[in-house]
């Protein structure tokens, strides 16, 4: 019968793939993104977020860079930036989501957290040309954004996605170019949902309030190693300061330079380190700082 | 002997050409792309960055070149298997010619920009919806002849030939809903989670599909038509089939293990995706059974050459697809290199050798000749096959050593390695990956003149005759 009956076969087809579909596909429609997943400080993108996210989209970038920080202990580590793993209700709003399914480059779910200055002056140089930043990068250069943002359907979108606008919103988008735009929505990625570190991690750690690694000359190696890991894309490789200042030898003293890797100065760009840096690695980077100190 | 039934082939030939122009393009932008992981200095337009180009080669690849010589193979076999000709000649034109602008559409709108970014369902709507109405016409097409057919019996393929035309439309539909803010724009219907799971259940079901379906419906016709030994049995291919095609819509989350997705849909797929070795073996063993007696030809036919190793890395394919399918392993490979690894034996391998011994086989019963140089395809085998297994190899390793230092942790838990510190380590894999680019490329042109001076020399002799 089935072998002679092609209509009956393909309805009976039909049938046997939509088993699967419907349970592990159209079922967790009913619990996904509904209100045990939401998140209340979770907000929806502004005007100029949702340029930079479709900006994102147009580049392709989720072609080399992921969004989800799995729930692995080394994920969390690498990517979390101080925050947790991803959870469902942080994407609530994402249409499409751009969780990606390769890491070319580092996962940017929290991304906004590791760069926390508001001037986005290191995406900015970065984007423009990511080598000069990070030399053996291979992401591309992105300056072509440098040019005018067509926010003709700016607020179509707003409310073609629902989202709450206001005309401040609006009028934030006066003048602003893509590279604003895309910026802004790297700065928002990560950041809605508070990251308990600052004052009271810092204290913490400050116990040993002395430096203990007297003997440069043992922990030269460890201390460049970081350095260039960590600090080397705003203070350059050298130390010969770049984004941030020179850190070739400081007036501080070795507390009030522990103080400011662990806590950062995030209004003027300067990330905390305290949740990826632990005390005994600031304190090798303290003393690198302080050996050419005249 | 029955009165022979004048079949149509116009339009398999018209597929073929193209789908060879467009798997051309899937390669040449996959060495591009492959270069420029190596030398990012190769980013030098807007249009010709990593970001745009790299959806171009999965389309031009996948739709162009997979799916238009199924479309091929299709009409082909739907004729010889019901003894009918195509039910309209004319729709299969037409279906050719908007194929090739929706192909061509699709490459230049994804260098502009205009993306969905939802992996193998990058286009826009209008173009999607083009590519529908594609293949609901080709459906149509081949539908009407099995129903119309003079042979009673419906063989294997045309099973898995009617699964894919529903399953396809179906996963296409679904995945592509969305609504539009202009022409070239619109939003997906789903949101996050949600939207990821539809994604994933689409974009693994694409494999099933497109990669699987198709390719075994055509490795089933040809491989009896080659050996002459009829296919070891029947009874295990309807088996495999059902249980193939009830088995793999399960297994969508396979792709997103450890994310947000609930615990429950990525155990389940995990699962099934273990489960799925059996009937995809069922698919490899009973190629194998079929060769019996005949395995001597593995030497001296090489059509049986592409058709044996096409199978063997599908075998391979459905053995390391479940591994990845592993929480444990996952954790390692998923991101990495390893991936595309797996993606090209399966693109490389698998899919394209059995089209290229398909190819080569309805080329010469198309033109009436004898192939033009069976030297060239036994060259062409091997550096398809060289190009493939160091693609493969290279990435594999990759993988393994990227996914283990990123997941090395000091005594004290912190990491070891800094991210560029693991990508600096696997430049020079990228670096072997592009020169296997140019080794299958070289095979493909082998393979291509090969093509064109068999057409070439049955229209000479056919004149000859005039
Ligand atoms: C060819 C792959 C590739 C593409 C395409 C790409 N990137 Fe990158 N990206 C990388 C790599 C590799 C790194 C790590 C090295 C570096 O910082 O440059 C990176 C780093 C980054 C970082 C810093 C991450 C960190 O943890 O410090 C940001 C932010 C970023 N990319 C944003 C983007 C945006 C936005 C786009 C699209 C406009 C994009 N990338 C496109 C490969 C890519
Ligand atoms: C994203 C860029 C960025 C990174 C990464 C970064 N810094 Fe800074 N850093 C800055 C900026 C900008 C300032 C200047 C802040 C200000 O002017 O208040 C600064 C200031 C400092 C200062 C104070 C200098 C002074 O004399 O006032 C120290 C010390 C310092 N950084 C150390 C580090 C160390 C150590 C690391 C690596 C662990 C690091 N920074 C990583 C951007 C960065
Ligand atoms: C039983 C069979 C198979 C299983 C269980 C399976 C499993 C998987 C898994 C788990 C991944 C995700 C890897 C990751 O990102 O971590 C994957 C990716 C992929 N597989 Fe397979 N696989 C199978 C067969 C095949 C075959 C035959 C092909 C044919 C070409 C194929 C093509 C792909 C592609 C294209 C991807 C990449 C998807 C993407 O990330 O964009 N697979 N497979
Ligand atoms: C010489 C031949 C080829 C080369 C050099 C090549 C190169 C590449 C490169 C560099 C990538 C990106 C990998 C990454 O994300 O790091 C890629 C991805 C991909 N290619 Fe190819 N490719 C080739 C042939 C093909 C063919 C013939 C097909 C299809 C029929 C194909 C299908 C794909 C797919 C589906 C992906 C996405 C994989 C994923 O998401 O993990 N490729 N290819």
């Amino acid at each position: 019968m089935l072998e002679k009956n092609p209509v009956i076969f393909i309805i009976l087809a039909f049938v046997v793939i939509m088993v699967g579909t419907s349970i592990t596909m159209i079922a967790p429609f009913k619990w996904i993104n509904g209100p045990g997943d939401m998140i209340a400080e979770v907000k929806p993108y502004t005007p100029l977020q949702q340029e930079g996210r479709d900006l994102y989209m147009r580049e392709g970038c989720n072609n080399c860079h992921s969004q989800t920080v799995r729930t692995l202990a080394s994920d969390v580590e690498r990517y979390g930036y101080g925050g947790t793993y991803s959870k469902s209700g942080e994407f609530v709003y994402d249409r499409p989501h751009l969780w990606g399914s390769r890491r070319t480059g580092p996962d940017l779910a929290h991304i906004g957290l590791k760069y926390p200055d508001p001037k986005g002056a290191w995406h900015r140089k970065h984007m423009e040309n990511p080598q000069s930043v990070v030399p053996a990068s291979n992401m591309p250069s992105y300056a072509f954004l440098n040019v005018p943002l067509d926010t003709t359907y700016s607020e179509r979108k707003m409310k073609l996605l629902k989202f709450p606008y206001t005309q401040a919103d609006l009028n934030d988008l006066k003048g602003k170019s893509e590279m604003d735009a895309i910026i802004a929505y790297m700065r928002k990625l990560g950041t809605d949902i508070p990251v308990k570190k600052a004052d009271a991690a810092a204290t913490q750690v400050l116990p040993t309030a002395s430096n203990p690694f007297k003997d440069v000359e043992a922990i030269e190696k460890d201390a460049k190693s970081l350095f260039s890991q960590h600090c080397a894309s705003c203070h350059g490789e050298k130390r010969e300061g770049t984004l941030g200042p020179a850190l070739k030898g400081s007036a501080k003293s070795d507390a009030d330079l522990f103080k400011i890797i662990s806590q950062g100065i995030e209004a003027n760009g300067m990330p905390s380190f305290n949740t990826s840096l632990d005390e005994q690695k600031i304190w090798k980077i303290v003393t690198l700082i302080k050996l050419d100190t005249k | 002997m029955n009165a022979k039934t004048q079949y149509y082939d116009d339009s398999v030939k018209g597929f073929i050409i193209w789908s060879l122009i467009w798997g051309t393009i899937a390669v040449v932008v996959g060495i591009l792309i492959s270069l420029q992981l190596a030398w990012p200095q190769l980013n030098v337009a807007p249009y010709l960055t990593y970001g745009r180009l790299r959806p171009i080669h999965t389309n031009a690849g996948i739709f162009g070149w997979g799916i238009g010589s199924f479309i091929a193979m299709f009409f082909y076999i739907t004729q010889r298997l019901t003894k009918t000709p195509l039910w309209s000649p004319k729709l299969a034109r037409v279906t050719l010619w908007i194929f090739n602008v929706a192909i061509a559409s699709a490459a230049v709108t994804l260098a502009m920009g205009i993306n969905r970014t939802k992996e193998y369902a990058e286009l826009e709507w209008p173009l999607a919806i083009i590519v529908a109405i594609i293949w609901v016409l080709f459906s149509i097409n081949v539908f009407m002849t099995i129903l119309k057919r003079k042979e009673e019996q419906m063989y294997i393929s045309l099973w898995y030939i009617m699964a894919a035309l529903v399953g396809v439309t179906v996963l296409y539909v679904v995945n592509n809903l969305g609504v539009p803010l202009h022409l070239f724009k619109s939003y997906s219907a789903f949101a996050g989670t949600n939207d990821a799971n539809v994604q994933w259940w689409y974009g693994h079901n694409a494999v099933a599909m497109v990669l699987t379906v198709p390719p075994l419906a055509i490795f089933y016709y040809f491989l009896p038509k080659i050996t002459g030994n009829p296919i070891y049995s029947h009874r295990m291919g309807i088996i495999a089939f059902w249980s193939l095609i009830f088995m793999y819509l399960w297994t969508g989350a396979h792709h997103l293990l450890w994310t947000p997705i609930p615990d429950w849909i990525q155990t389940v797929a995990m699962a099934f995706s273990i489960m799925l070795i059996a009937p995809s073996w069922g698919a490899v063993m009973n190629g194998y059974l079929t060769m019996n007696g005949q395995w001597e030809k593995m030497k001296s036919n090489y059509l049986v050459k592409f058709m044996i190793c096409g199978i063997t890395f599908y075998g391979l394919q459905t053995l390391q697809g479940p591994m990845q399918a592993i929480r444990s392993f996952s954790a390692f490979i998923h991101y990495t290199d390893w991936v595309p690894g797996h993606v090209h034996m399966g693109t490389m391998g698998w899919v394209s050798m059995v089209l290229f011994g398909a190819i080569y086989y309805v080329t010469t019963t198309l033109s009436g000749a004898e192939i033009y140089s069976v030297k060239m395809a036994n060259t062409h085998f091997w550096l398809v096959l060289v190009g493939q297994l160091i693609y493969s190899i290279t990435m594999w390793i990759a993988g393994v050593q990227q996914g283990s230092m990123l997941l090395a942790t000091n005594p004290d838990g912190t990491l070891h390695y800094s991210f560029m510190e693991t990508m600096i380590a696997i430049f020079p894999y990228y670096k072997i990956r592009a020169v296997s680019g140019f080794v299958y490329l070289a095979g493909l042109a082998l393979f291509i003149y090969n093509i064109y001076k068999t057409f070439q020399k049955g229209e000479e002799s056919k004149t000859a005759k005039a």
